[in-house]
């Protein structure tokens, strides 16, 4: 099941720039939440201060709190755990080109250890069907590296690898920027049906794709999340100047 | 509507200078010609180079392949005096000291370059990285030196007290004088080291941040995305410079010299002495008296010469066989 995720009054800073400004947000479990805006206005940062990924490069810097279920990800516990609860996929497919695709999927459990193999397969069978790919690789999986596949199905691999340490939330970051159409399709429905598994998170440039997956979305401006509201509400009729300019192509 | 058009009403045809076949200074005058020749000649040097290599070493060894064959290969006596030469000795002293050296050099110089690349400071990791390549810089006769006067000095003290644990070991058997395959190995591995160091940093440094991000994405340590991600990344990278290494020590020669005692046997004991291919036909070159002697020192080259390109082509076939399964679209 998914959880929700509660952030209060966070800033982020790499080096001397401060990138976001007090952000708090209610993400609701089990639905997708989409976050918009023109680029460096640090809708990424954000999704990456979700899962502690911002602070691991050494001038970063991270204030403020985020709630998983009530428990707070940077007081109370280490960044490899929160990892674990809270997957991501990246903008760009990033499987690793050394692995079978097997061997991707499982490269998380690898990581906890104490799986006999046996289980390994069931849960990397399982998380590939769950991300669509198990027909397409299902003869090939343990032959074939994962670089072998095409740009879609490397990102659907990368869905699958995420998926099989089984998160509660799964951070998305422009996950269909870098696909053709007929791909970014693909992993649209693919969110739609994780939805009733997992929280998610999409950063997206692609306003209609926001539309179409995101029950909830945010605006993020300059470091500052302008709005948030329901999808519906932010593409029909927006309670601010700001994002009506944007998303009626005025600027960004 | 069978006729293709490609020209329509208003558009100018292309002229006629585009279609006509341009002359070879034109072409030069472009400067992709240029680059094209100039490149390929540096190309073909090579191949002309190892022809006249091979071919030369081949002549000038043919008294000695004519009178001994296959013999010499596997015959371990090497008389100058009664004209008996046998090559067998010196090729196991040369590709064990390689071998040894590069066991010991391997995880020093990997985990040196693991260090320098993911865990120290930048600013440390640059300042150890010029030290390393200034010891790749070192002469040789200068390790020979540290080898007589610092490392021959220092195993034959420890040496003693390794050998009542271990002396039961065949390889460790035996006494230790000093001089010895192990020391040569030991230097040579010194040598090779920083071949390793700074060719594998500088690929572990290239690995991709999306490769390192995406194990750590999963909740890796920074050791797990280290071993896990990024040293199979790089791995075709680092065996490169192992080969390096490898190359180094077969053809190393002086410091070798110097420390592995320059006796023509073959013993189990790494800590007996022995001789190397290179030692011997640098230390018996000028003294070469008659025809047969010298051009067995030159079918010796020869040898070399095949160990080394049999031992690179093993080191690379290991690398496919590593590599399979890598298939990039």
């Amino acid at each position: 099941m998914g959880a929700a995720i509660e952030v209060n009054n966070l800033n982020a800073w790499y080096g001397s720039n401060h990138i976001l400004h007090n952000i708090g947000i209610s993400i609701p479990a089990n639905q997708a939440t989409a976050l918009i805006g023109p680029s460096g206005c640090g809708k990424s940062t954000f999704v990456r201060c979700l899962n502690r990924m911002h602070e691991t490069n050494p001038i970063a810097r991270v204030s403020g709190s985020v709630r998983l279920g009530g428990i707070d990800l940077y007081s109370d516990m280490e960044p490899v755990a929160v990892r674990r609860r809270i997957g991501m996929v990246f903008q760009r497919p990033n499987p690793f080109p050394t692995m079978s695709i097997f061997e991707n999927v499982a490269s998380g459990l690898r990581l906890s250890g104490g799986l006999r193999r046996r289980q390994m397969e069931e849960i990397c069978e399982r998380s590939l069907r769950r991300a669509a790919l198990w027909d397409e690789v299902k003869d090939i999986w343990k032959k074939r590296s994962g670089a072998s596949l095409s740009g879609g199905q490397q990102q659907r691999l990368c869905i699958a690898r995420a998926l099989a340490i089984d998160p509660e939330v799964l951070l998305m970051d422009e996950p269909a920027s870098a696909l053709d159409p007929i791909s970014t399709s693909k992993i649209e429905d693919l969110i739609f049906e994780l939805k009733a598994d997992y929280t998610i998170v999409i950063v997206t440039h692609n306003m209609q794709q926001a539309a179409r997956v995101a029950e909830m979305t945010g605006f993020f401006l300059n470091g500052y999340l302008v709005e948030f509201d329901a999808t519906t509400k932010i593409f029909t009729n927006p309670a601010d100047k700001r994002t009506e300019d944007y998303i009626t192509g005025r600027f960004g | 509507m069978g006729n293709v058009v490609i020209s329509t009403p208003g558009m100018p045809l292309p002229s006629e200078k585009l279609f006509r076949k341009q002359t070879l200074v034109e072409r030069l005058r472009k400067g992709d010609e240029a680059v094209h020749l100039l490149t390929m000649a540096g190309g073909w040097s090579i191949i002309l180079i190892t022809g006249l290599l091979v071919h030369h070493l081949w002549v000038y060894s043919r008294i000695a392949r004519h009178q001994f064959g296959w013999h010499f290969l596997v015959t371990s006596t090497w008389d100058p005096v009664n004209g008996l030469f046998g090559a067998w000795p010196f090729v196991y002293g040369t590709v064990v000291t390689s071998l040894l050296a590069l066991i010991i050099a391997i995880p020093i110089g990997l985990g040196a370059a693991i260090f320098l690349a993911e865990l120290a400071p930048r600013s440390v990791s640059n300042a150890l990285t010029f030290l390393i390549e200034l010891l790749a810089a070192v002469p040789s006769v200068v390790y020979g030196l540290i080898g007589i006067f610092l490392l021959i000095p220092a195993l034959t003290a420890i040496m003693p007290t390794f050998q009542k644990f271990f002396g039961w070991i065949p390889i460790f058997s035996g006494t230790f004088y000093g001089v010895s395959y192990f020391s040569a190995s030991v230097i040579l591995a010194i040598m090779v080291v920083p071949f390793i160091v700074s060719i594998s940093r500088e690929v572990l440094l290239a690995v991709p941040i999306a490769q390192r991000e995406a194990m750590m994405a999963l909740g890796a340590t920074k050791w797990e995305v280290t071993w896990r991600t990024v040293v199979p990344y790089a791995r075709q990278g680092i065996m490169g410079s192992v080969f390096l290494a490898l190359a180094r020590a077969l053809g190393e020669t002086m410091a070798v010299t110097m420390v592995i005692g320059n006796v023509a046997q073959v013993s189990t004991s790494l800590m007996a002495p022995g001789y190397t291919i290179a030692a011997v036909i640098a230390n018996e070159f000028t003294e070469a008296t008659g025809d047969l002697y010298l051009h067995a020192l030159i079918e010796l080259g020869l040898v070399l010469f095949a160990v080394t390109m049999i031992i690179n082509a093993l080191a690379r076939l290991l690398m496919l066989s590593v590599r399979t399964g890598e298939v990039v679209s």
